[in-house]
């Protein structure tokens, strides 16, 4: 006892060793912090400023061209919503349904072992695999052609396992007190699911959604796989107009038509050995990532208005 | 003395045996539930009077390894609820059910409440109002809520969830209403209310209820089982149970030499 005690002054060193040691990690914290972020500010800011004579109306509004000043983005961008309209729609009704199962429904026994564990694998799955499967299976099996369908359909595959893990992760955050008591009231699983699980998942459910497609609005391999062309000057048909060949388009037309999309136009910009092409690329690079950004900014209000009235 | 004091039974335990998976959790139970009486378990933690509890509508069978033995009659009928062609979500809508924590849905309170109803398949927007504005009452709560009952349940306070919980489970009308320690999670006041109204149901209602609080069990049940390590030890009307217990275990237990 007596041996083993400190005195007031060997306290103070041993605490004012151990703080210097915290000063030094936290600066290089900061430091390392400072990196990450100068980076991104950095990337960004070359974009704006490379890109800022082509933020101009025409911009969103032309076509691609030859001639770099007029070249836009018009059909890229709505190439790339478009594609996110079917990815979404794929994806989310079959990811949701795939992660109420293996939550609700499911027992637990080595074959919903393995389903999982293969499920975190697909999510490591290379995007241009997916791509190859894509064009075998979409592209030439089902005659989806190069089409937007075979697009979102095949994004929709890459960002499933995204989909079915937030969906799970957004269940197992319900206390089973309220699976319980509606239980008790005599409701059946899918009544459970459908009044309570399901919605009250609801918010993780759509933030996983929406970061699943702001990686999906990026992905450049599997697109070029399935074949999009590079250069579109034209807009999928809008339902129920009247096309330059007098044709009327129906409800869905739009999905079956060649397009192309935003990484897929950068790409094709800066392989040019014009220059001038670098400013458009640099444009549309920042223009994707605003579409990313505020993406990811609606999968936080979301969750933030939605969570507001979900509590136990 | 017993001419004018023979209830009927509601339910009755017969050599009740439960598993958690190799864990034996009840061993050889056999107890009667008489109709429109409060009836207490107690007894220490562990001593698997949740486990029995929860045995009456099935609540184990939501989760995997879970196994009954035995039987538990359930009267006029007499169905065995533990039967394996007797459908749990059946047993669940004659039998309702109070949790330890209040556990409002985070819904309205009119919603709250109207929930056993509509997985019943009612709509009528009439007979739901009616249904629920009287299930309130039953559960002493109308008067608190009947200006806000579109407002969020889990924003009142821990007493009135507990006791729209009741109102969610008297709202279908169960024959028997289980209680599984639901003061436990309650200041005394919230408490108070909550026996007083437990002592109310029991004209309408048979009753269930775990406790780990002694003074309760002796305040709101007409019988009390004193149960430990699975086993039924001691089972009888309250006041002899607590006046001149018959076995040596009760006796310590509710003079407080153990648990």
């Amino acid at each position: 006892m007596q041996n083993n005690s400190l005195t007031t002054e060997q306290i103070r060193a041993l605490i004012a060793k151990g703080k210097l040691k915290d000063t030094i990690f936290k600066a290089m914290g900061v430091f390392c912090l400072a990196l990450a972020l100068l980076v991104i500010v950095l990337l960004v800011a070359d974009m704006v400023i490379k890109g800022s004579e082509r933020f101009t109306v025409d911009f969103f509004l032309n076509f691609a061209s030859r001639r770099a000043a007029q070249a836009g983005i018009l059909s890229a961008w709505v190439g790339s919503l478009l594609v996110m309209l079917v990815t979404a729609f794929a994806a989310v009704p079959i990811g949701v349904a795939a992660g109420v199962y293996l939550e609700e429904y499911a027992k637990r026994n080595w074959i919903t072992e393995i389903i999982e564990i293969n499920i975190t694998n697909l999510a490591a799955v290379p995007s241009i695999v997916y791509g190859l499967l894509a064009l075998g299976i979409f592209v030439y099996q089902f005659g989806f052609g190069q089409s937007i369908l075979s697009a979102g359909l095949t994004l929709a595959l890459l960002i499933l396992p995204i989909v079915i893990v937030s969906t799970r992760e957004a269940i197992r955050a319900i206390p089973a007190m309220i699976r319980e008591g509606s239980m008790a009231v005599g409701a059946t699983r899918w009544q459970t699911c459908r009044y309570h699980i399901i919605p009250y998942a609801m918010p993780g459910i759509l933030t996983g959604v929406i970061i699943g497609l702001a990686r999906a609005i990026g992905e450049t391999a599997p697109i070029i796989t399935i074949g999009a062309l590079t250069f579109i000057a034209f807009l999928p048909p809008v339902p129920y107009t009247t096309g330059a060949d007098g044709v009327t388009a129906g409800l869905f037309d739009w999905v079956m038509s060649p397009f192309t999309v935003m990484p897929i136009q950068i790409f094709n910009w800066t392989s040019r050995p014009d220059p001038a092409f670098e400013v458009n690329a640099a444009a549309a690079g920042f223009v994707l990532m605003a579409m990313v950004l505020s993406m990811n900014a609606v999968a936080i209000y979301l969750r933030y208005k939605m969570r507001k009235n979900i509590k136990w | 003395m017993q001419i004018h004091d023979t209830p009927t039974l509601k339910a009755e335990a017969r050599n009740l045996n439960f598993f958690y998976g190799e864990a034996k959790a009840l061993k050889g139970i056999n107890m009667p539930i008489y109709d429109k009486k409060v009836t207490a378990l107690i007894g220490p933690s562990g001593c698997g009077k949740s486990t029995y509890l929860r045995s009456f509508n099935r609540m184990h069978d939501l989760y995997p390894g879970n196994r009954y033995e035995g039987e538990i009659r359930f009267f006029p009928d007499n169905t065995n609820l533990l039967a394996s062609d007797v459908d749990p979500i059946e047993v669940r809508m004659r039998i309702g059910m109070v949790f330890q924590k209040p556990n409002p849905f985070p819904k309205s309170i009119y919603e709250n409440v109207a929930y056993g109803l509509r997985v019943r398949g009612e709509n009528n927007k009439r007979v739901l109002d009616d249904k629920v504005e009287h299930a309130l009452k039953g559960a002493a709560i109308w008067d608190e809520v009947k200006d806000r009952l579109q407002e969020m349940a889990p924003n009142l306070s821990g007493g009135q969830q507990q006791r729209l919980c009741i109102a969610r489970a008297l709202a279908t009308d169960p024959e028997l209403l289980l209680f599984d320690e639901p003061t436990s999670a309650l200041d005394p006041i919230a408490t108070g209310a909550i026996e007083e109204l437990v002592h109310e149901l029991k004209k309408r209602v048979t009753i269930l209820i775990v406790t780990h609080n002694m003074q309760q069990a002796a305040r709101v049940s007409d019988y009390t089982a004193y149960m430990y390590l699975g086993e039924l030890i001691e089972f009888g009307k309250t006041d002899e149970i607590f006046i001149k217990p018959q076995d040596k275990r009760t006796e310590d237990y509710i003079t407080g030499r153990m648990g």
